[in-house]
């Protein structure tokens, strides 16, 4: 194992980036992801990577769907109103099927709201956001391991299926600090070629990269190809964690910070007699629905624990399908609850 | 010898333009503008090495046009796409086609920060005065008094402001190497845009900074004038309020 060293999750993302072969960052400072505009300004261009701090979240994302129709592996960071003036370009790289990698380090909302951790952008990063029938990989870290762990992952899911990827974070994560391993670097030209990417016509015929196909059969049939790696996506591309779960009766479904509370809460629940499991969605698109409705089968009830009103408590109950009933436990605004609050919810449900 | 083995070509569509028909209307300046500049990368022999940005509006399929690498760019955003793709593959030779919707109104901030930052680009900015895609709406560079289908009774300066002169805005800044507003209403102005078309590829190619050409650009179908009338309009009153010349040249 490569030695480990203390990081926030907001530098281990940027530093997992560079290592996973990103060439080309664009951001634009919004708290509580300042440390990732920050080390890309001092550590990317070392790397002979591009950096441009730009003059908008709508700007920064353009240059990233410039630099993906590059063919280099590029990335934008923001938090939950920078994500919102992104959507615009997210649906462009997706209908125009390029790799780029976006990190939400979400804060509470809506509005300006605050820059406490929050779980409110489920539905923006999993149901669109942006306009047209378009998905976003969405991973979902609870630790800053798993924030470099899957940074890079995003790289290659992104590059892969030629599908933008975003890592769904919070405020906690993003400014936490912690023991990290990081992975180990690799070179950008190591990489699978992207055939379709601008380079220039040299020795062969133009590359055109576009989101735009006037006539309606034609856009369809780009829907459906698009549609058929999504399916391709959902069946080969499920993460999710289970801790407990083999002989649990009663189930707590959580994700991202929420998701590392519930493990403390299920360590207590269990000192107290309760059999309690979690199972943690770390894709929350795809979301791992059949695997949760499995479990649904031999629980008395699964507690939905988010740091939103109950957004993905909707693919909990899509998963569950009546099988059993599917309370939910929210906190919103910013303020996270202790695993005390969570187990006195448990309590209810047992 | 029969007369027609003594032709010989002197005029011919530019190498670097797929056979692809334009979707401009007739007498539109576009085509014009897109021939200049097939010609001017012709000229310097960067087909291979060059990438066309397309905007929204009329230019919509202008990297279709090109038989160089083209992308399709967001409602204004064309400046920061071309940032993106200058920045991730700086060998690149990476144009902008942008009309005055896309430049001056929605992208305006990207049209700034780019050429302050000194990208090096080069901005094809189609200055035609109205939305022509969208059905001839008002644009931030439709004259004062001039009809739009959003300002029936004609631009009214106390409440729409009057028009912007991207090329003086632009002008202001430390960055830009070139910056020029050119006009196609006649055979000597074509051959001077031109000439302005290549230059700001050549610096690109050459000097590695930002360049924008604005062309001061008909729209007959939208401004309800023939192409001849359309050709007066901008010798006599265009100019007056977008006056042409070189307003930057530090190569």
């Amino acid at each position: 194992m490569a030695q480990r060293q203390l990081m926030t999750g907001n530098e281990a993302m940027a530093e997992a980036a560079i290592r996973a072969g990103c060439r080309a960052y664009f951001g634009y400072p919004i708290t509580p992801q300042n440390e990732i505009l920050e080390y890309m300004a001092s550590h990317l261009p070392q790397a002979g990577g591009a950096f441009v701090q730009a003059e908008s979240e709508v700007a920064a994302i353009n240059m990233c769907y410039g630099a993906a129709a590059a063919g280099v592996r590029t990335m934008t960071s923001s938090s939950s109103p920078g994500i919102s003036l992104k959507l615009e370009g997210i649906s462009y790289l997706a209908g125009a099927d390029l790799p780029c990698v976006i990190l939400n380090v979400a804060r509470g909302g809506p509005g300006l709201g605050n820059i406490a951790p929050a779980q409110g952008d489920y539905f923006q990063a999993t149901k669109g956001g942006g306009h047209g029938d378009y998905r976003l990989i969405v991973l979902a870290p609870s630790t800053v391991q798993e924030a470099a762990e899957l940074a890079t992952l995003a790289f290659d899911l992104s590059d892969e299926y030629r599908v933008p990827a975003l890592l769904l974070a919070d405020g906690m994560l993003g400014q936490m600090l912690e023991p990290v391993a990081l992975p180990t670097p690799r070179d950008p030209g190591s990489l699978p070629p992207k055939p379709w990417a601008l380079t220039g016509a040299a020795g062969r015929g133009p590359n055109y990269v576009a989101s735009f196909a006037l006539d309606p059969l034609d856009l369809r049939d780009l829907n459906l190809k698009r549609h058929a790696r999504y399916r391709e996506i959902e069946a080969r591309e499920l993460r999710w964690e289970e801790v407990s779960t083999s002989d649990a009766d009663l189930l707590i479904v959580a994700y991202g910070t929420m998701g590392r509370i519930a493990k403390t809460v299920v360590r207590q629940a269990r000192r107290e007699g309760i059999r309690l499991g979690l199972f943690r969605p770390i894709t929350v698109w795809p979301f791992p629905y059949a695997p949760l409705g499995e479990l649904a089968e031999r629980v008395k009830a699964v507690l939905t624990v988010e740091l939103s009103a109950g957004q993905m408590w909707e693919d909990v109950r899509l998963a569950v399908e009546g099988r059993c009933p599917t309370p939910f436990y929210g906190e919103m605004g910013g303020v996270v609850p202790t695993p005390s609050d969570i187990l006195r919810e448990v309590k209810r449900c047992a | 010898m029969p007369e027609t083995q003594t032709l010989t070509k002197v005029f011919a569509r530019p190498r670097s333009l797929t056979d692809k028909r334009f979707t401009y209307c007739p007498g539109c300046h576009h085509g014009l503008i897109t021939r200049i500049l097939g010609s001017a990368i012709d000229k310097l022999g960067i087909q291979e090495k060059t990438v066309i940005v397309a905007p929204v509006g009329c230019a919509v399929f202008a990297y279709e046009w090109f038989r160089c690498d083209g992308v399709q760019a967001a409602h204004g955003r064309a400046a920061a796409v071309a940032t993106g793709i200058k920045r991730a593959r700086p060998d690149l030779t990476v144009v902008s086609y942008q009309g005055d919707g896309d430049l001056a109104a929605i992208g305006t901030a990207e049209t700034i920060h780019a050429a302050n930052r000194g990208e090096a680009i080069t901005v094809i900015f189609v200055n035609n005065q109205i939305y022509g895609m969208t059905g001839g709406q008002m644009a931030p560079t439709t004259l004062d008094g001039q009809r739009a289908t959003s300002c029936p009774e004609g631009r009214d300066p106390a409440t729409m402001g009057h028009p912007l002169r991207v090329a003086e805005l632009i002008a202001t800044l430390a960055a830009p190497l070139y910056v020029t507003r050119q006009s196609l209403h006649d055979a000597k102005h074509i051959a001077q845009a031109t000439q302005a078309v290549e230059k700001a590829l050549r610096y690109q190619v050459e000097k590695r900074g930002y360049s924008l050409v604005e062309i001061v650009a008909n729209c007959p179908t939208g401004w309800k004038m023939p192409p001849q009338k359309a050709n007066e309009h901008i010798a006599g009153t265009v100019t007056k309020v977008f006056p042409l010349g070189d307003l930057v040249d530090r190569g």
